[in-house]
């Protein structure tokens, strides 16, 4: 059934009695075209476009638990390209343009609100780094826009733009188109619009080893049995580790890491931007539903828990009222926790191989959320073609070893710094 | 509805104190003890608040937190909170309060025009339109009406007047929850010697017992309760009532104390406390939260909880209707009937789920002279704005006010299960009780399913003998007080939902109904967590206490499934929303971080200076004189220093004492550059590499003895440099006899650099000769300045000839002011980051812009430096990718003209692509033109080409000119002097 | 989390900055880069115990293997690093 608001009307002069499945509860077959291993954004993205884009519809996205239970569904929700190194500003332009027709290339509203990403600087000096990085999105075509300490002020009431404040405001680099989507629909438009493609999704099903014909990975073995496909992609964010050292590969340039996030009551509209702190890790936006958003810095070891600690919790509260003073009586609703694959640059892995038969999909680190179409659209393609996008043709797993990393933080092989 | 103050009664208010109060702009009287939910009730105010979605008009449900729909907005202006419970908040004189989410009055909200087009703006209604129009018609119209009617309360828009404050405690066992169960648990372990902390999250201690009729020890049940917890506080426990427990971390908890919540002047005391508590044991006694049931129109208002209903009657003697009805599936729900007819309610009728209701039961009814339908349900109420009728399903209409609902209780087990634990279906209960619990753990009261005062009591002080065993400590003998319980809510018939006609609600304060629930199910959001995020429920600021079980339990029943098969939804902190401000305690506005600031930071202050952060820092970024702006003002000072001298402040650089016979082989592994032949007196220029061969810090070390080495690192990696010295010398090298210390904070530094810093210095040094020939470029001397001793190098950063002048911290402002007064006929100057900057771009010395830790050696013009030996980096940094000629690198610039160049624009050739980037820029008062450092794509094959310095983010290009990076004095002749 | 800091005994883990990995081995001077490499980059990431090194910063500085379980946060021990611990934590 085709979503509109006339589907809506019908539904509802119906008791919205009529409305099917939005994908199919499917059982997984004993053969596909090809795998994809993760029923999360990436995964569903990348079955989509294989199906829409290649003509590849006998797929199956194989998942462990229910499809978008991972970082798709636990993340703030931020999109946005604002990148100073080429190669990740083009990819994630490419991720912005894809956002930019999702709601209806899938039909299905994700909300894509581009409301804007204003980060803020306190010392000139951070100005004009973010400058620079302004100006290396422009030659990229990608949206800047430098703002002084007024227009800042201008656009975030209640912010505390005092030269009193432990940091004060000198500025500010906007991206306007950037902004956020609904989480949630994002997995559930992909999912919904592969399932209308042909594609399988077979949730429930966790995969427990790789299988081989010689040098070759031929399928999966899945706690609902072996399912065979000459080409199968892995697209598990957090647990990327466990996944591939099923296919003997332990030893991969990335660590698991918990990412908190943080929503307040819902609260009438009161901060229309997304803004991020530039002395010390904070972003803050207000949902549709009025709860402010807030994320901050990863706990800073490796965890697989899905929740965090303390220290970070009250940390993003004082980096959160010192920002908004008069946020202080607002409350905390809810925190949860997310499991991110840190890469040892801070920078995506999208790559063919490095077995036969296998693709791999990770390192997403803080990033997974807004790449969400174009980790998709670019994995799509090098399965397909078994050659990279030209979007993704730098995210190679080599890079490490020969030194072509993709170091935007300039922090150097210490995933928790990313 | 009508509720009303009952003539006589009310245990836990004080009728001789009068408490005037103002909701939604009218002027009301309550009590002291009153809760505000309470008052409103007392005062016959049925619409307190208007729901999420449909703006339905809502009365109070609860007397506790899992309220769903008395929120409120609570105060005015800086000290206004919004969303929040009225059941919570204890009435105060002068309090105000409001509705909130109605317009224009809580009577009258036009938003409820809502809830005729319920067919159309269903579960997930959202993402099936609004998808079509031009590009943006999302942003800019559909999602700001959505953002306008959404959203609950408004938050203050000034900043919050009130402190904050944070706590840490140790104890021996922390007990949850106050209640008989809490009590008995924390008088237990406190009689056995225990370091005892209780906390409750209500204003007082008693739980349960502060709204019991029956008798504990031939005392009053609330009388009771003051008293064990008044023997407690002798007893040394730490008792904290107002104080939420909202969530557990590893290893420890974090609650929240109202410590004068609500208060206009809080006077010296914080609003609130944050709580960092560590316990050895845990004994959760945090009671149960009691369950409605799913049916048409169970939302409007005078349908309340029926345990709440006697909370109201009991504890603060009002009644919540004239014509009261209940509807319930067990026993516990007549202790209601039986509080109500004692207070003068009449009891119209008990619709009892269960055919075959107990004789005990029924014996309370005919007392009540209440009708009791035996086997029936509530099918809908009757009544636009609140309670008329009651009809049940079979078709009897009764007349009634209020309805009082209980399908049962279910254990608040929420911090059980913060950490992962997983909650266990108990078929009995028909509710969820804490699975295996983590180590450390007890339960005990209705946490642990049990009802009744008695077996409350007794299950805490078994939990507290627990809580005691595991410690190792004797449990002392425990005599029970004598109870008479009877009624208990133990064993309900599971019913969640009755199908009828109409809205029927499962969650509340979202407007989740049970259709919604089935278009889940239809649309294959049968997941708990799916149904959770495609209907929202349990996502209100109620996180779903009441209505969670009821969307399982409907669920399931869609799916054919056991309830426990559907599973739980994960808890997550915090169990009842927290003040962002109490969690940032008092580390917020000036106090986020703490500032460093250098032994001379006063007198910058004092001197005109505009300070600058750097790192915790601050810094002068110029010393401004009146009329200047910083451009014009560093310009000055960096002539001072090229023409005269001039007087910098390098506090801040990280100084790390390297120290040990091993001393020298440690610098060759850690430098690129070789340090053996260094001899004692003397000091370097080195850079460090990371471990994957790109660079990572520089600055110079001084051989101050023979096996004893000053490093200075840059500000920025002052930490960072120590740590990785650290990690080195306990990891890679623990043979080397070696040990590193910070000396940052021990050493005031200040640099004296210019043609006149000789002469300066030679004023005022004693004890070292400043001749050129006896104080060689990059020699160190002790000597004395006034009283302080000194040690000083002559070294450059500037290019000029320089000293850098060493001097114990509390010498520093001493040593300052004594050199700028030997200058003084000299025209000495201090100068500030910005000169320092000019200066150091003219010499084409590296500095933050450059070391972006994406540049290498042979980015930056240094690869000469690294001598032939191991070290770290060395052989990451030879690989091809890391040198090859068309990387970014180090070049000057200079402008074609007077337009200055801007730090950040990018390098522009005839491509019209971006080919590098200007790192750091200023106006050369010494060449008279605006230069540059910057990195450029196979930069020194380039030098006299021709590009375009843009900056499209600030507007403007500057032609410029690629040069070498030595701008100035390339063969350093300035030095000398 | 509370570290057991050999020097200090149980601190809280803000006290503390993680270092990473403690297993890797460090290789000689003279191997090659893929050798460095794999040290530098590449991590096993278990999914429960692991060896790590902590420093103890806002303490005695000491650098602390511990050993700890990335999915439940449980701290099974700590030694000091290098030949002063008493090899494999407890």
């Amino acid at each position: 059934m085709r979503f509109s608001a006339a589907a809506l009307v019908r539904g509802a002069l119906t008791g919205n009695r009529d409305w099917p499945r939005q994908w199919r509860a499917a059982a997984p077959k004993p053969t596909y075209d090809a795998i994809i291993v993760g029923g999360g954004g990436h995964g569903l993205a990348t079955a989509y476009y294989l199906a829409k884009e290649h003509g590849l519809t006998d797929i199956a996205v194989v998942e462990k638990g229910w499809i978008g239970g991972g970082n798709v569904g636990r993340n703030t929700t931020i999109v946005r390209s604002n990148y100073r190194l080429p190669q990740n500003a083009a990819f994630y332009e490419l991720s912005m343009k894809l956002w930019e027709g999702l709601s209806r290339d899938l039909n299905y509203n994700v909300m894509f609100s581009q409301r804007g990403v204003l980060n803020l600087a306190h010392t000139p000096a951070q100005l004009d780094a973010y400058a620079a990085r302004g100006n290396a999105m422009r030659f990229e075509g990608i949206d800047a826009e430098l703002l002084d300490r007024d227009a800042v002020t201008a656009m975030v009431p209640h912010l505390d733009t005092s030269p009193s404040a432990r940091f004060p405001i000198v500025g500010g680099l906007l991206q306007p188109r950037a902004g956020t989507a609904r989480h949630d629909a994002v997995a559930w438009g992909y999912a919904r619009g592969a399932d209308r493609l042909g594609v399988d999704i077979v949730e429930n099903a966790e995969v427990t080893g790789f299988l081989r014909e010689g040098d070759r990975i031929v399928g999966v073995a899945t706690s609902r049995g072996e399912i065979r496909a000459p080409k199968v992609g892995v697209a598990v964010a957090g647990s990327t580790s466990q996944v591939m050292a099923l296919a003997g590969l332990d030893d991969l340039p990335i660590e698991s890491h918990v990412l908190q996030a943080f929503v307040s009551e819902p609260l009438k509209p009161i901060i229309d931007t997304v803004v991020t702190l530039g002395a010390g890790h904070l972003y803050i936006s207000q949902s549709d539903k009025g709860g402010l958003v807030f994320g901050g810095d990863i706990d800073g070891y490796n965890s697989y828990a899905q929740r965090g600690n303390l220290p970070i919790v009250r940390d993003v509260a004082a980096l959160a009222t010192a920002m908004f003073p008069n946020i202080s009586r607002v409350r905390l609703l809810r925190q949860w926790g997310g499991i991110m694959d840190m890469s040892m640059d801070g920078s995506p892995i999208i790559t063919k191989g490095p077995i036969d038969g296998l693709y791999l999909n990770a390192g997403w680190c803080y990033g997974g959320f807004k790449a969400t179409p174009a980790s998709g659209f670019c994995f799509a393609h090098t399965i397909a073609r078994d050659t990279p996008h030209p979007q993704n043709a730098a995210f190679t797993l080599d890079r490490f070893r020969t030194g072509r990393v993709i170091d935007e933080a300039g922090t150097g092989p210490v995933p928790q710094l990313h | 509805m009508s509720g009303h103050r009952l003539a006589a009664g009310g245990s836990g208010i004080d009728r001789t104190t009068p408490v005037r109060f103002s909701f939604a702009g009218k002027s009301l009287t309550g009590y002291a003890g009153d809760t505000l939910a309470s008052a409103l009730l007392a005062n016959g105010v049925e619409i307190v608040a208007r729901s999420f979605k449909y703006h339905r008009p809502r009365g109070v449900v609860s007397a506790g937190p899992e309220e769903p729909n008395a929120l409120v907005s609570l105060g005015v202006g800086a000290r206004s909170e919004p969303n929040t419970r009225a059941t919570m908040v204890p009435l105060h004189d002068g309090l105000v309060a409001g509705g909130q989410n109605a317009w224009p009055s809580l009577r009258h909200d036009l938003m409820a025009v809502n809830g005729l087009a319920g067919g159309l703006i269903g579960a997930g209604f959202y993402y099936k339109t609004f998808i079509g129009g031009p590009r943006g018609t999302w942003t800019r119209f559909f999602e700001p009406m959505i953002r306008r009617a959404a959203g609950m309360g408004e938050a203050p828009t000034e900043p919050d007047p009130d402190r904050y404050e944070s706590a840490h405690h140790f104890c021996d066992v922390l007990v949850i929850g106050g209640g008989p169960a809490g009590l008995m648990a924390a008088k237990a372990a406190a009689e056995a010697g225990a370091r005892v902390l209780i906390a409750d999250e209500r204003d007082g201690f008693g739980g349960a017992l502060r709204h019991e009729r029956a008798a504990i020890d031939g005392r009053p049940a609330p009388h009771f309760a003051a008293a064990l917890a008044a023997e407690l506080a002798t007893r040394g426990v730490q008792i904290l009532p107002r104080t939420t427990v909202y969530g557990q971390y590893d290893g420890a908890f974090g609650a929240v104390e109202r410590v004068v919540d609500g208060s206009n002047d809080p006077g010296p005391l914080p609003r609130q406390r944050h709580w960092t508590i560590r316990p050895r044991e845990v004994i959760l006694a945090a009671g149960a939260i009691e369950r409605p049931i799913v049916f048409a129109s169970n939302d409007r208002p005078g349908v309340m909880l029926a345990d709440a209903m006697r909370a109201y009657v009991n504890q603060y003697g009002v009644a919540p209707g004239r014509r009261v009805a209940i509807f319930t599936t067990h026993d516990g729900a007549y202790r209601t009937v039986r509080d109500l007819a004692a207070a003068g309610v009449t009891v119209a009728a008990i619709i009892d789920a269960r055919p075959d209701v107990p004789h005990a039961a029924k014996a309370v009814a005919e007392a009540a002279g209440a009708e009791l339908l035996a086997g029936a349900t509530v099918a809908a109420v009757g009544g636009g704005k609140r309670v008329e009728t009651i009809v049940t399903t079979d078709g009897r209409r009764i007349a009634a006010d209020a309805l009082g609902v209980s399908a049962g209780f279910m254990p608040t087990l929420h911090l059980t299960a913060q950490l992962g634990g997983k909650p266990e279906w108990d078929a009995a209960l028909s509710a969820f009780r804490p699975g295996a619990l983590p180590t450390h753990w007890h339960v005990a009261g209705a946490v642990d399913g049990t009802f009744g005062t008695g077996e409350a009591l007794a299950s805490g002080a078994r939990a507290g003998a627990a809580a005691l065993t595991a410690l190792g400590l004797a449990v002392p003998d425990t005599t029970l007080p004598e109870t008479d319980d009877d009624l208990l809510a133990d064993r309900p018939a599971p019913l969640f939902h009755v199908p009828g006609k109409g809205k029927a609600f499962v969650d509340m304060q979202h407007d989740v109904t049970a259709k919604d629930i089935a278009l889940a199910r239809d649309e294959g959001f049968e997941a708990v967590e799916h149904l959770k995020r495609y209907t929202t429920l349990g996502m209100a600021t109620d996180q779903g206490k009441t209505s969670n079980l009821n969307g399982l339990a409907l669920m399931a029943a869609h799916l054919s499934r056991p309830i426990p098969d559907v599973g739980t939804t994960r808890y997550r902190p915090p169990y009842t929303p927290v003040a962002i401000g109490a969690l940032a305690g008092e580390t917020t506005g000036a106090h986020l971080r703490p500032v460093r600031r250098t032994p001379m930071h006063d007198w910058h202050i004092a001197n005109g200076a505009e300070m600058v952060a750097a790192g915790a820092y601050l810094r002068p970024r110029a010393y401004l004189r009146p009329g200047e702006s910083v451009t014009t003002a560093y310009v000055r000072e960096a002539t001072a220093v090229r023409e005269a001298v001039g007087l910098v402040d390098v506090s801040t650089l990280g100084k790390i004492e390297v120290a040990g016979p091993d001393a020298a082989a440690f610098l060759d592994r850690i430098y690129v550059n070789a340090w053996g032949k260094l001899p004692v007196g003397k000091a370097r220029y080195g850079v460090m590499l990371r471990e994957d061969g790109f660079v990572f810090d520089d600055g110079t070390t001084w051989r101050l003895a023979e096996h004893r080495y000053l490093m200075t690192t840059t500000t920025q990696n002052a930490a960072k440099v120590l740590a990785h010295l650290d990690y080195l010398l306990a990891t890679a090298w623990p043979e080397l006899r070696v040990h590193v210390t910070s000396v940052s904070e021990a050493y005031a530094t200040m640099a004296v650099a210019g043609p006149l810093a000789r002469a300066t210095l030679a004023a005022v040094v004693d004890g070292i000769d400043l001749a050129a020939d006896a104080f060689p470029m990059m020699a160190i001397r002790t000597g004395r300045i006034g009283a302080a001793d000194v040690r000083i190098a002559r070294l450059s950063f500037s290019g000029e000839n320089a000293y850098e002048v060493f001097c114990g911290a509390h010498h520093g402002l001493g040593v300052w002011e004594t050199i700028l007064a030997a200058g003084a006929p000299h025209g000495i100057q201090p100068y500030g980051t910005e000169a320092l900057g000019a200066l150091r771009i003219e010499k084409g010395h590296v500095a933050g812009g450059e070391l972006d830790g994406r540049t290498t050696l042979h980015d930056l013009g240094l690869e000469k430096l690294a001598a032939a030996k191991p070290f770290v980096g060395s052989v990451l940094m030879n690989r091809p990718a890391l040198c090859a000629p068309e990387r970014l690198r180090l070049v000057g610039l200079r402008a074609d003209g007077n337009a200055p160049i801007r730090t950040g624009a990018h390098l522009v050739g005839p491509s019209g692509r971006s080919e590098g980037h200007v790192t750091a820029s200023t106006y050369s008062p010494v060449l008279g033109a605006q230069i540059a450092l910057a990195l450029l794509a196979n930069g020194p094959a380039r030098h006299g080409e021709r590009l375009v310095a843009a900056d499209p983010v600030r507007g403007g290009e500057t032609p410029v000119i690629v040069t070498p990076y030595r701008h100035v004095d390339p063969e350093g002749s300035r030095l000398h002097g | 989390m509370l570290i057991p800091c050999p020097h200090c005994g149980p601190r809280e883990v803000s006290e503390f900055t993680y270092i990473g990995d403690a297993t890797k081995v460090r290789p000689a001077p003279d191997a090659s880069a893929d050798a460095w490499s794999d040290f530098v980059h590449a991590r096993r990431n278990p999914r429960g115990r692991h060896a790590e090194h902590w420093q103890h910063t806002a303490g005695c500085r000491a650098i602390v293997r511990v050993t700890r379980d990335t999915v439940t946060h449980a701290v099974y021990g700590a030694s000091l690093a290098g030949p002063w611990g008493e090899g494999e934590a407890r």
